[in-house]
This record gives C-alpha cells, structure tokens and sequence, in this order.
C-alpha cells in the first residue's frame, strides 16, 4: 500500500519487531532464531487532521505498533515514514528532538506518572527535557495553557496537586496535557480511556476530538473496541496476530466489513438493543501464538472461508474499494457471505 | 414465584472518615428462571451488593438494615454457622470478578471444582469427580481437560471453569460479577453464550453485575441501574434500556451506541459520581442532571412504577403515567 500525497504525515511501511526468544539447544544447533512475532509486515498511513483507530484482540501487535512507531521500541526492519523522513534511520539525538512532535499516551493513568511529582512538574517534564521554555514564567504559562485545553480548570487549583488526589479521568487529562505540551503534530493514544467509567470516557475523547479538528493533529488511537473505534475515528486498521487485515474508512468498514476476521469481530459486538437477542461466538478456537503463527494466511485455521491457497500464500492488502484495503484471498465470497448474513436477518435497525 | 426478595437493604462501610454508603435502601425482586442485570459504574456499589447478599463483607462493612428473603428463609438475620452450612454456594452461589485468575496454578482445574463439591456436601471422591466432569461439560468444555491445569486453559475456558465451580452445589441464585471484563469481544461472547445456555437448561435464576449495558441486554429480562448506592430504575430490560426514563440511564445509554447504529458524536455525563462518604442531598445525581433544580436538590426521588408495568423510576422529572423529560447528554 503506498499513499505518498502531501496530506499523509505518517506512512508506515513493512514494519516489523520481533522479540526474540532464549534459544534451545536444539535450535541453537539448526541455527534457528525463535522469536515472538508481535508486528509482522504493516503498511499503514495517517493522514494530517485524522484519527486513524487501530483495533484489535489482545496480544495482536497493536501496542507494539504504536510504541515502535515512536521508536520506544526499535524496529526489527521497516520504514517509519514521518513527515518525508525515515525516522528509522535518526539518530538517538535526532529521534529526542523529533520526539517534541510526535507523542504518547498511554493506557493506565495510574501507572504512567511518578507519584512524587505534581502536576505541574508532569506537564512540564517534556519541556524540561527538550529544552523549550527559556525561563520559568514561559514553562509556567505553557503548562496553564495544556492543562486549559484538556479542560483541567481552574488550572491554578490543578497545577500543584498530585496523581494521588486526582480520579482517574483527571489523570489521563494530565497525561493528555503532558503530550500536547509540546504542541505535537501526531499522538499515539493506547487505550486512553479503556480503564475509565463510561460517563467519564466521553469528556477525554471530546477533547481529543476537538485537538485534531481545531489543530490539524494526527492521531492514531489503539483500542480493543471496536464500536467505539467506529464512532471516534476517521478510518480504521483491523490488526490480527501482527499483520493489517482491513482498512478503510470508520462507516464503510462497519457497514461492509470485507475481511472474514473484521466480519467476526463485527458481529461478536453485542447489540446493546435488547429486542435483538443474538450472541454470536465468533470464529472457532482462540488466537495463535505469535512465536509460531500458521503459514500463509494466519487467519486460515479460524476462517469459515479457509482452501488450501489460504494456507500456504499470505495474502497482501489490496484496494477492493477506494480507500478500503483488505488482506484476502477470498474477499468476493466473504462479501456474498456477509450479504446472505444480512439478508437472513432483516433490515437490522439501528438502535437508539 | 419469587425466588429473593430485597428489602429495603442497607449496607455501609465503616471507615475512618465516617461512613460509606454503598448500598443505601435497596429493593427487588428475583422472580424464579430469571435474571437481574445490574449495572451502573464504578464505586455505585453493584459489586458491594453482591457481596452483601452472599453475606461475604470484609470486616468494616455492616448491614445496618433491610432484609433479603431467598424462598422462606431471612438470610442477614441467619446465624454464620446455618449460613454457611445451607446457603452460601449450596443455594446462592458466586462467580466472582476476576476469579478465572484466582484459580490454583498448582492445583489440575477439574481437582478445584470437585473439591468445592466434597467442601460442601457428603459425596464420595468418585461422585465429585463425576460431577466435576458434568459440570465442566455443561459449560462447553471436553470432560478430558479435567486434569489440566489453569495454565493450559484459555481465558475464556478459565472463566467458564470458574462459573462450572459456582454451579458445584446445584445453586438456585448464581451472582455473577463482571463475569466477562478483560476478555474479548469473541471470548466474551462464548462465555456469555455458555451462561445462558445454563440458564436454559438448569433453570437457574441469575444476577448479573456489569458495568456494560450491552452485556445486560443480551442476557438479563430484568434490569436494574444503580447510582451512588441507589437503584435509580428498574424494570424488564425492553423497557428500561429502550425507552430510559432517568435521566441517568437517558445518558448511559447515549455514551454506549451501538455499534450498527449511524456514526454519533460522542457523549458524556458532565461531572464525577460522588463520594459515597457524603453523597449529595435530595436525588444523589442532582449536581451532574441538566435537569435538577431546587427540589431535586432537596427531596429525595422515591422509586415507584411510572408508566409501563414493572418500570420503576425515581425521577421528579417523570410524571407518573411516565411521560419523560428527554435529556440530551453532549
């Protein structure tokens, strides 16, 4: 997949990160070098402005991803194409002044802050390390104003609390506020609001939302869910056991999933209509071990849809749709599929 | 036939700064076959009233009044000894959050279950073993696993093995807590799938604690919202998660669209839930309800049927033939 025009600020390109395993005797004999392919070739890009969601089962890759792209982890091999430059190839020095435009967020606000720290010295770590604010008023003032626009208001009554006194919505604000205060083109958000309330989760991803539109940031937003990633993101990349296998925009994925992982995926979401009683279970059997993932497709040994091709040639991801790629070698007969499915139960009307 | 009447239940947390009010005057009914979703966030004492009615509270918690009725019996006024003995796993039983981690890793899965059966009633070793493999096959696994252990079973057969446990003593009420967070959409679906098959075949009356309201509506008839300590609305669950009367449960069910549902903005419920130590006056979601004016803040809604049979709603706001005020959350 290549999509190198001037609105793409992130393009992704064959990335790879394997950990490596202790070797056996055995293998150290062969000459084998066991690994735990956790990102195994993705190809993805984020366009300026967008919220790209990145969805998948646990253990797929999709952490991994966020962090490599950053280069908190280091790629196996790859391209990171950010802004017109392979960051794959910069070095340490020149990947920490990037860093001031590419940012983080991680899942757990309780454990991604140093508890002897207030909030004000959290916020303004970033701008100590990179070496922006020329003096203490300047830090002061740039501080108030990320805190202002994660809405953490009166900012002077926040600014010298600690994690300990704020909920856990509060911390995730600070944590917000910490990677925009560098004023960040792109921000990488794994799971923010995965460990928060329901009546909470929707004030942080508002302010996330309006980020993106008012500022033109880019954001690649790392979730499980999938029914929030199709009400919150622009487009979506489904991820499974460390390969893309669909991608497209949020509405036409949902309503035209092409992909027999997505289709599953899509219809393993409970209704939250009660007059529609339906649990489905799914593909059959659980996610493979991504040390020794099946040859070819990976799906193969779950899929419905699974002949011999399936199991010795990997698919690549093709445009089926414009701008909707997916990874199959059977893409026309998973969408007769999907179609005799809907066609079996009428018009699903949406609910709410 | 009513299976566990509630009333009036109060159970509250003693602690340094005062009292927590987890469980503040709570009622319901548990008809026979049924099962009751309950739901609501974190800290709105979902999980404290399951703990209560299994009589399993840490040492600061004390019911200071109401009473809970399983068939003839008044279980809070039961003595420990004839509690544990005759009710507790052999007629209420529980499936705790997070359990499928509490299992023994040294210990074979089958062995665990089988001695929940010999703890609780004179069975030989053979029997329980039987059992044990009766049980591990109603909730969807091959009996020859019964010699495995935890590490070699999936989340989500872990979690199907912990709910086999609770079924060890033929139970007439299961309570299950959050029987499916932290797993995913496809392994939650076969567990919840395995639940109600259960249901179905063994009759088993249930109370579902979750905080996802799409959980409750594929599973639960009856459903109850609670808020800070309160069941705030009550009823079967075509009613209450269809046509939500609380302004609560109005902006509940506007922060969880379905997923086939057109693309929506996002929304959410202005504010935090309270603190239970000194929960607010009047209605307890007077500060965050685009509604609440001056009686909210001062009179405590009761809750009572509005409208549709069985659907319960304390709300000011809605009239008693259960015309509502619609509230649009943003």
């Amino acid at each position: 997949m290549t999509a190198s025009q001037p609105d793409v600020l992130l393009e992704v390109r064959d990335l790879v990160k394997h950990f490596p395993l202790r070797r056996s005797i055995r293998e150290i004999v062969r000459g084998e070098r066991p690994a735990v392919r956790a990102v195994d070739g993705v190809s993805f890009f984020v366009r300026r402005g967008e919220i790209l969601g990145l969805v998948g089962e646990s253990g797929c890759g999709k952490t991994t991803t966020g962090r490599v792209l950053l280069r908190l982890e280091e790629p196996t091999s790859g391209e990171i194409i950010f802004d017109g430059q392979d960051i794959t190839k910069l070095s340490r020095e020149e990947m920490r002044r990037l860093r001031r435009r590419m940012q983080i967020v991680f899942q757990d606000p309780y454990d991604s802050m140093n508890p002897n720290l207030d909030v004000f010295r959290i916020v303004a770590e970033p701008l100590r390390i990179q070496g922006l604010a020329k003096s203490h008023e300047e830090m002061e003032e740039r501080v108030a104003r990320a805190l202002a626009d994660v809405e953490l208001t009166p900012v002077e009554e926040f600014m010298h609390r600690y994690p300990r006194e704020l909920s856990g919505g509060q911390r995730q604000r600070v944590a917000i506020a910490r990677a925009l205060v560098l004023e960040p083109d792109f921000i990488v958000a794994d799971e923010p609001v995965s460990m928060l309330d329901v009546s909470i989760r929707g004030g942080i991803l508002k302010i996330l939302q309006r980020l993106v539109r008012e500022r033109g940031l880019s954001l690649l937003f790392i979730t499980h869910d999938l029914s929030l990633a199709r009400h919150f993101c622009d487009r979506i990349a489904v991820m499974y056991l460390g390969k893309i296998v669909e991608q497209g925009a949020s509405d036409a994925l949902v309503h035209r999933p092409h992909h027999p992982y997505t289709q599953a995926l899509m219809e393993a979401v409970l209704s939250t209509d009660p007059r529609q009683k339906r649990i489905y279970t799914g593909l059959a059997g659980e996610i493979p071990n991504p040390a020794n993932p099946p040859s070819g497709c990976r799906l193969h040994p779950r899929c419905p849809l699974a002949s011999d091709r399936c199991r010795t040639e990997t698919p690549p991801l093709v445009e089926h749709a414009p701008g909707h790629w997916a990874a199959c070698h059977f893409v026309e007969k998973a969408l007769e599929r999907l179609a005799a499915a809907e066609a079996a139960s009428p018009a699903e009307e949406p609910a709410g | 036939m009513a299976q566990l009447v509630v009333e009036n239940l109060k159970m509250y947390y003693h602690t340094r700064n005062g009292q927590v009010r987890a469980v503040d005057d709570i009622s319901f009914t548990l008809e026979a076959g049924r099962a009751l979703g309950v739901v609501g966030e974190s800290g709105c004492g979902k999980s404290s009233l399951g703990l209560t009615l299994l009589r399993l509270l840490p040492s600061n918690g004390r019911v200071v009044g109401g009473s809970v009725r399983l068939g003839s019996d008044e279980l809070m006024a039961m003595e420990e000894e004839a509690f544990r003995k005759g009710v507790r796993w052999k007629r209420l039983a529980m499936v705790f959050q997070g359990a499928m981690n509490a299992l023994n890793p040294v210990l074979t899965v089958g062995s665990q279950i089988a001695e929940a059966i010999l703890a609780h009633e004179k069975a030989t070793k053979e029997e329980a073993v039987e059992r044990a493999k009766k049980l591990l096959e109603m909730v969807g696994i091959n009996p020859a696993r019964y010699s495995h252990y935890p590490h070699e079973f999936s989340g989500g057969m872990k979690q199907r093995a912990v709910i086999a446990m609770a079924l060890a003593c033929n139970p007439e009420v299961v309570i299950a807590d959050e029987p499916t967070t932290a797993l995913d959409v496809m392994v939650q679906a076969q567990v919840l799938k395995a639940i109600s098959d259960l249901r179905q075949r063994l009759g088993l009356s249930m109370i579902l604690v979750s905080h996802d309201l799409s959980v409750v509506a594929q599973t639960c008839d009856d459903v109850a919202v609670m808020y800070a300590g309160k069941i705030v609305e009550y009823g079967p669950v075509e009613e209450v998660l269809v046509n939500p009367k609380h302004p609560y449960t109005q902006g509940l069910t506007q922060a969880f669209p379905d997923i086939r549902a057109e693309r929506a903005p996002i929304v959410s419920i202005p504010g935090t839930p309270p603190n239970l130590l000194s929960p607010p006056s009047g209605c307890r979601f007077h500060p965050r309800c685009p509604l609440a004016d001056a009686r909210c803040a001062a009179e405590e809604p009761v809750l009572e049927e509005k409208g549709a049979p069985g659907h319960r709603v304390a709300c000011h706001y809605v009239s008693k033939s259960g015309e509502v005020a619609e509230v649009k959350f943003a």
